[in-house]
């Protein structure tokens, strides 16, 4: 078995590593790169609480072979807004909303809801529940999360 | 770092030595009879990356078939209609040329997996997994469709109805083959489909059961000409059940027609009891539904309501 040599964009900045060829693209963010934002739950693409987005689109990262990002643009939840800047709106709008409770679902939803509302800006309520339905939480918070992606909809269209 | 989960697929490793990624179909077959059977192709992953961490598939290497050209659109070619081998269930569900001309594979592609699942998954990935309760499968099998198969000596073409052998198993052998193409014939004015699906939650859920029917109709004998049934996951593989078919073959469109064909394709499920799926003798019963209630859509589509929705 031999490494791997991977160059793609992680949250807008390229990064080149050797990995070995078993490598799923979760494993690379959180153990190589050391970004523990996305997190890992059932491990086989069931609970969605690893998604990233790849060129834009949501993934589970678990079953996502990391090769097969070369070339391509990955987005955590830490490419989402800059450290210290303003949050983005969708991440404000969760903390307005009380849309997290114990955070372990966020990042995936906040990455999703991004997804969605940078294709189409103003989704309705049906359009919302089902471009989330691949991320579960645990506490079962959906409602308010759903309210948070309104909120942030209403925003990021009032703002642009 | 020390793993809580060993025992379990969340501790296992991926064991692989090799991860390819050919930039053509010679390139990716040379390398497969290179591996002499001990390579598996991988196309999304999204059901070969779950089967390898929990050991039920083993390869020595991965052969990443993704970014192989010509293999990711939707064609139209007179009546028929061909997805390349790539074509993911999202590109299926979102396609308004699939949803105008075969609108039961649009449907089955949207309830499979989850969106994230659904942007990656292929659809014929989900005919290679050869698993009884694949969405898309039992709509193409409805659709009558056919698959191209590349292998080294060259392509053959293969009906989906002689296509599954068993769970997991076709005709088609993914260490050695490349699924090229679906093909199927564009659904008519006087031909109606629908898709339709039990299953424990409306999205994230494998289905109870779940039925595609193709409908043709005659409307002014108000008869049937012929109907497609595929059933799943009733038995090891999806399956047509062929006595409700002939049943309805010229059938009058009659409430007992469509009642007779429940019954047929009731008695032609073998559900097994399952604590993910509920009893044998309740999913029994749901099969008699679905069939009715999917006849009876699917021939609304065809321009041939009953009176009554069933």
């Amino acid at each position: 078995m031999k490494d791997l040599q991977l160059t793609f964009h992680l949250n807008g900045r390229e990064v080149s590593v050797q990995i070995p060829p078993h490598l799923q693209l979760v494993d690379l963010i959180r153990d190589v790169l050391n970004l523990k934002g996305t997190k890992i739950g059932c491990r086989e693409g069931e609970c969605g609480v690893c998604t990233v987005l790849v060129n834009g689109v949501p993934v589970n990262s678990c079953i996502f072979p990391a090769m097969k990002a070369a070339g391509q643009s990955v987005t955590t939840i830490e490419g989402v807004s800059a450290g210290d800047g303003p949050l983005d709106p969708i991440q404000q709008a969760f903390i307005e909303e009380g849309a997290i409770q114990c955070g372990f679902c966020t990042p995936a939803m906040a990455l999703t809801a991004k997804a969605l509302l940078d294709e189409n800006p103003d989704p309705d309520e049906s359009q919302i529940r089902q471009s989330l339905s691949g991320v579960l939480c645990r506490c079962t918070g959906y409602s308010k999360i759903v309210r948070a992606v309104q909120k942030a909809s209403l925003s990021r269209r009032s703002s642009g | 770092m020390e793993c809580a989960f060993k025992d379990l697929h969340w501790g296992k490793e991926i064991a692989i030595r090799h991860y390819l990624q050919p930039r053509t179909a010679q390139e990716t077959l040379d390398l497969l009879s290179e591996f002499d059977g001990r390579a598996a192709i991988l196309a999304g992953g999204t059901d070969v990356i779950p089967l390898m961490r929990r050991g039920d598939l083993q390869a020595e290497a991965l052969v990443d078939i993704s970014r192989l050209p010509g293999m990711n659109s939707i064609e139209v070619d007179g009546d028929w209609v061909c997805l390349g081998g790539l074509v993911t269930q999202k590109q299926v569900c979102s396609s308004p040329v699939i949803r105008q001309k075969a609108a039961l594979l649009a449907e089955a592609a949207a309830v499979m997996g989850s969106p994230q699942i659904r942007n990656v998954a292929t659809v014929a990935g989900n005919l290679v997994s050869g698993q009884p309760a694949a969405d898309a499968a039992l709509s193409l099998l409805a659709l009558n469709a056919g698959v191209t198969i590349l292998s080294r000596s060259g392509t053959r073409e293969v009906l989906l109805t002689d296509f599954f052998l068993g769970t997991g198993q076709t005709r088609l052998d993914f260490r050695r083959e490349i699924l090229t193409r679906i093909r199927f014939p564009a659904l008519q004015k006087d031909q109606g489909g629908c898709y339709l699906r039990l299953s424990p939650r409306k999205a994230l859920a494998l289905p109870i059961l779940a039925v595609a029917v193709v409908v043709t109709a005659q409307p002014e004998k108000r008869t049937i000409q012929e109907a497609a049934v595929a059933l799943g996951p009733v038995a090891p593989v999806p399956f047509r059940a062929l006595k409700a078919e002939a049943g309805l073959r010229g059938a009058p469109l009659s409430k007992e027609s469509l009642e007779q064909a429940a019954q047929d394709a009731m008695d032609e499920s073998h559900p097994r009891s399952s604590l993910l799926r509920g009893s044998e003798e309740y999913r029994k019963e749901m099969v008699k539904v679905l069939v009715r209630r999917g006849l009876s859509r699917a021939l609304a589509r065809a321009g041939l309501p009953l009176m009554e929705e069933a």
